[in-house]
């Protein structure tokens, strides 16, 4: 291998040019969706455009660390997120509901958020050194790394945010190699565990809470409202679309969130099937290149790492786009790179950034 | 490092990149086909959506769409045991604006000036929600029209186009103040409870149970919102209604207070700041739940003015303050017969045994005189004695053998010094003091004379007269006893079928000796009956059980005397009276305190005397007011 195989971009900038495409596409096309989607509020899409930018400088600061630098730090970043986590807890009574937040000026940020990077870094950084595919003893360490921040988080409750870090140790442990009859196992459990669980653990009311978020539609006043008028937005789009600004049911204020979490509805009325296949697809093409590029990484740390943060931003575009489109229940996860609001697009760029890294610095990492 | 199986060379050979490298390969490649098949389920769904089911999305789209409107619940009305109304839901008219079809607002209202009084406020108020509410739909500009105001209004209005008289119901409470501590109010629902509420159910509801059996209740009160699927043109305006689903109306509540009893309570003690609590001891049941001074919950419906609302919340007789749960007073001497108990219970008396008054008593090896209420001295004193003539050196004699953490373990059963559970919010716990108490409230350690005032209900002791009537109720049932309870029965509106409200016995209060409670409850009837509270028991058709109490608000110096005369009234000392009756088959425990109503035989026990009349010979000499209704007919519910 020489260096002449790579690029001047990406030894000037450490940045993979069809990975860095592929994210100012989507980011292009959710700012114009947006535009419309706010009932063309400038002022709310130069500031999504503010932390776009604000994103892509933090994705290329990253970029310039070598990964020895995050593998370094994982096991303290992780520290000083429980710490957060368990102050959360603390102080949780006095600062109800809202103020899980902590104001740092030019964006507001939750400690829950630290979690997404910090848990599949302490995961990389645990199995690292371990042989692979892993042992019981090690996988029980996975399990213990991830589940920790994974209750503290599901008790604040931010289900939304506990699935991300939940999901984001398990694809960790996946990328492992974990075998594949452990997790025929696992998931059979799980199986059975569920009708036990809902006979004899559940109250009656618990029961109607879970079916509600199951089938949303039995609840027209709350999240089912949500559901009926995606559908009606998306479904009255058809192939091609109603056109850009032309969106009625987002326009007269009956798709409600039609800029935040149901943005997908929003650009499907007016950009039709033909643009939500486009949009599929370039989700697929990030994802995919993301993946090859963690499979370039030279070393265990950062081959798993690029991996899972791979997978977590999927996990946000496969739950959203399904939970718009009324295939999944209602779980508050934003549309990566679309819905308006900071704190998720800066997790998410952030772990673009460590994968960046990663892949421009996997010469320097073999011996 | 673990323990590397496959080779002796130290760390290199454990791991396998290459091989490591290939499974992530493998794996890799899994997750691609897996995300793939995910993006394509997305991508399935999309075309069902918007190509098999376009036609029908279309329809629902274009043209005519669909709208989710709330159908708010009736709220359920209160009675009181006997179905005396207490609180309904009056029909009352408010006025509204269309601004889409009003034509020149500002000119409308300048001229809705001349019919109507409306205030600056109103107006504000109104620009405000109208930035807020989309120009088709109403915006309230003022609330409960009266008749005149209405008849007035009726004659021009065609004149204005777009002002419409809209009917809704407000809560009305019939009998103004009375009860209004054990009743509560409802108000317009505030930014607080907005975020603690269940917005769904709440559309299209403005008001929430405040405080009181309104507030405990909410839930039963309430009902279900029901909803309806509106059809409406491109603009929103609704065309016709697709689907109903009717709202539940809330259940009727049935108090378990008498009103006439109620009013007779309050009548007592009326002149005073007190309260007085009547408990039906078989079963917990709050028969009178008295608060003096109290308030016409009415203005707070719809928003009381700012200047009333001051006036009431800095009032020095604070009459929002519920102080049958939420008052707190040392229990005096009405402690005594527990304390007795307490002595009986640990062995450290017996009923026979005796000390000898002489006015005073004093620590060994302290010169601080404790003063008996008698200076000249009870002579000799035996417990039965001691209770009717409410001794106080024989209880700082039996305060000290006890200590006090012994004490404090006992009481502690009958709910003194914490809530009792009761089912009306913001019920205070008291204080029961005991050694680790002081040392974590006032980070001192305690001292025999804390322990001395404790045995006579003084210094830390504090307790509500709740736990006063509730401790009194127990004993009359011999340590049987229940939480104490507003709620007597619900009612289905639409069904009619009422629902008793269960009992809800708490723990009973065992003792060595069953006979021990017969000698404290005979040390009861020796005060009404020869003790210090001799004249209430003149001339009673049944037998009374009590026991006087005299609470200090300030402390006398060591040589001073109390004065009654010469004091402030706001210096006097607190009367307070507990009593159950009749003796045989206890049917009411009361308690009562008048703040600064000097002593408690002369006081209180006579209040507790007519309450137990009323209740228990059907004596009522009270006459029920309702207010005058503002000339409509209230609001007969599903």
């Amino acid at each position: 291998m020489n260096q002449n195989d790579e690029g001047w971009f990406l030894r000037l900038t450490r940045l993979d040019p069809p990975l860095l495409l592929g994210l100012l596409m989507v980011s292009g096309l959710g700012l114009t969706v947006l535009y419309s989607a706010s009932q063309q509020n400038m002022d709310l899409v130069l500031g999504q455009g503010m932390r776009l930018g604000l994103g892509f400088v933090i994705m290329l600061a990253l970029a310039q660390f070598p990964p020895r630098y995050f593998r370094f730090w994982s096991p303290w970043i992780y520290l000083v997120g429980l710490l957060l986590l368990l102050a959360v807890m603390a102080f949780g009574d006095i600062s109800k509901g809202a103020q899980r937040w902590l104001d740092l000026g030019v964006v507001r940020f939750q400690p829950s958020e630290i979690m997404k990077l910090a848990v599949p870094m302490m995961m990389c950084w645990f199995f690292a050194e371990k042989p692979l595919p892993p042992r019981w003893l090690h996988l029980l360490g996975g399990v213990l790394i991830t589940a920790i921040p994974f209750i503290l988080i599901a008790e604040q409750p931010d289900l939304g945010t506990a699935l991300v870090v939940g999901s984001a140790g398990a694809f960790a442990l996946f990328l492992a190699g974990l075998s594949w009859v452990i997790i025929l196992g696992l998931s059979l459990l799980l199986g059975a565990t569920i009708p036990l669980f809902w006979t004899f653990v559940m109250h009656d009311y618990q029961r109607q809470r879970v079916l509600t978020f199951l089938d949303p539609e039995t609840d027209p006043l709350g999240t089912g409202y949500h559901i009926i008028q995606s559908k009606i937005a998306i479904g009255s789009g058809g192939v091609y679309g109603k056109g850009w600004l032309n969106g009625t049911q987002s326009h007269l204020d009956f798709l409600p969130e039609g800029s935040t979490d149901f943005i997908f509805a929003a650009f499907l009325e007016e950009f039709g099937l033909v643009g939500g296949g486009l949009l599929l697809m370039l989700y697929f093409f990030i994802i995919a290149r993301a993946l090859y590029m963690a499979s370039r990484a030279p070393d265990t740390y950062t081959r798993l790492l690029a991996g899972s943060l791979t997978l977590i931003f999927f996990l946000y575009a496969f739950v959203n786009t399904g939970m718009v489109s009324g295939l999944l229940p209602v779980v508050g996860l934003p549309l990566p790179l679309f819905s308006y609001g900071g704190t998720s697009l800066v997790t998410i760029m952030a772990g673009f950034g460590i994968l960046m890294s990663i892949y421009s610095h996997r010469r320097t990492l073999t011996r | 490092m673990f323990a590397k199986p496959y080779s002796a060379e130290p760390l290199a050979r454990e791991k396998d990149n290459t091989a490591e490298s290939e499974l992530f390969f493998r794996r890799a490649l899994v997750l691609v086909f897996a995300v793939f098949v995910g993006l394509l389920a997305v991508a399935s769904r999309l075309v069902y959506l918007q190509v098999l089911n376009h036609d029908r999305f279309t329809t629902l789209s274009d043209g005519n769409r669909i709208r989710v409107q709330p159908l708010p619940p009736t709220r359920g009305s209160i009675f009181d045991r006997n179905g005396v109304l207490l609180a309904e839901n009056l029909a009352s008219y408010h006025l509204e604006i269309t601004r889409e079809q009003a034509q020149d607002l500002d000119a409308t209202l300048a001229e809705l000036r001349e019919h109507i009084e409306l205030t600056d406020a109103d107006i504000d108020r109104f620009r405000k929600m109208a930035l807020r509410t989309p120009a088709y739909i109403g915006v309230p500009l003022r609330f409960r029209l009266t008749d005149e105001e209405i008849a007035r209004l009726a004659i021009d209005l065609y004149r204005f186009p777009g002002v419409e008289i809209k009917a809704d119901l407000t809560r009305r409470y019939p009998l103004g103040s009375l009860g209004v501590h054990a009743i509560g109010y409802v108000g317009r629902i505030d930014e607080g409870e907005m975020r603690r509420i269940d917005r769904g159910q709440y559309s299209g509801s403005t008001h929430i149970g405040k405080i009181g059996a309104e507030y405990s209740y909410e839930d039963l009160l309430r009902g279900r919102t029901g909803w309806q699927q509106v059809e409406t043109n491109a603009e929103g305006r609704p065309l016709r209604v697709l689907s109903r689903t009717p709202p539940t109306p809330g259940q009727h509540l049935y108090l378990s207070i008498d009103i006439r009893l109620q009013a007779a309570a309050e009548k007592v003690l009326e002149g005073y700041n007190g309260a007085l609590v009547a408990i039906d001891p078989r079963n917990g049941e709050i028969l009178a739940l008295v608060s003096q001074p109290t308030y016409d919950p009415n203005p707070f419906v719809n928003g009381i003015d700012f200047a009333s609302y001051r006036e009431l919340n800095t009032s020095k007789d604070k009459p929002l303050l519920n102080r049958a749960l939420r008052g707190m007073y040392p229990p005096g001497s009405t402690i005594k017969p527990l304390m007795a108990l307490t002595g009986l219970e640990h062995g450290v008396v017996n009923r026979h045994s005796g000390i000898s008054c002489r006015g005073s008593y004093q620590l060994p090896g302290s010169s601080h005189r404790f003063r008996d209420w008698k200076r000249s001295g009870h002579g000799h004193v035996s417990m039965d004695r001691a209770i009717a003539q409410s001794c106080d050196v024989y209880f700082y004699d039996l305060a000290l053998k006890l200590g006090i953490d012994r004490t404090h373990q006992f009481l502690d059963r009958f709910y003194l010094g914490r809530p009792t559970g009761v089912d009306l919010p913001g019920e205070k716990g008291g204080v029961l003091p005991s050694q680790d108490w002081k040392r974590q409230s006032y980070k001192k350690s305690w001292f025999a004379g804390d322990t001395l005032s404790a045995g006579i209900g003084q210094g830390y002791f504090l307790t509500t007269p709740l736990q006063l009537a509730h401790s009194t109720a127990a004993i009359a049932q011999r340590g049987v006893h229940f939480q104490p309870r507003i709620l007597h029965a619900s009612e289905d509106p639409s069904t009619r079928v009422k629902t008793l409200a269960e009992p809800l016995p708490l723990p009973p209060v065992k003792v060595r000796n069953p006979q021990f409670w017969e000698t404290i409850i005979a040390g009861m009837v020796h005060v009404v009956e020869g003790g210090t509270a001799n004249r209430i028991g003149i001339g009673a058709k049944y037998r009374i059980a009590g026991k006087t109490g005299t609470a200090q608000v300030f402390t006398l110096g060591q040589n001073q005397r109390y004065d009654a005369k010469r004091l402030a009234r706001h210096l006097l000392d607190h009367a307070l009276f507990v009593a159950f009756a009749p003796l045989e088959d206890p049917r009411i425990a009361v308690a009562v305190i008048a703040e600064n109503g000097g002593g408690g035989s002369s006081t209180a026990a006579p209040m507790a005397r007519k309450v137990m009349d009323a209740w228990l010979l059907n004596k009522y000499d009270v006459i029920l007011e309702p207010l005058p209704a503002p000339g409509i007919a209230p609001h007969e519910s599903e």
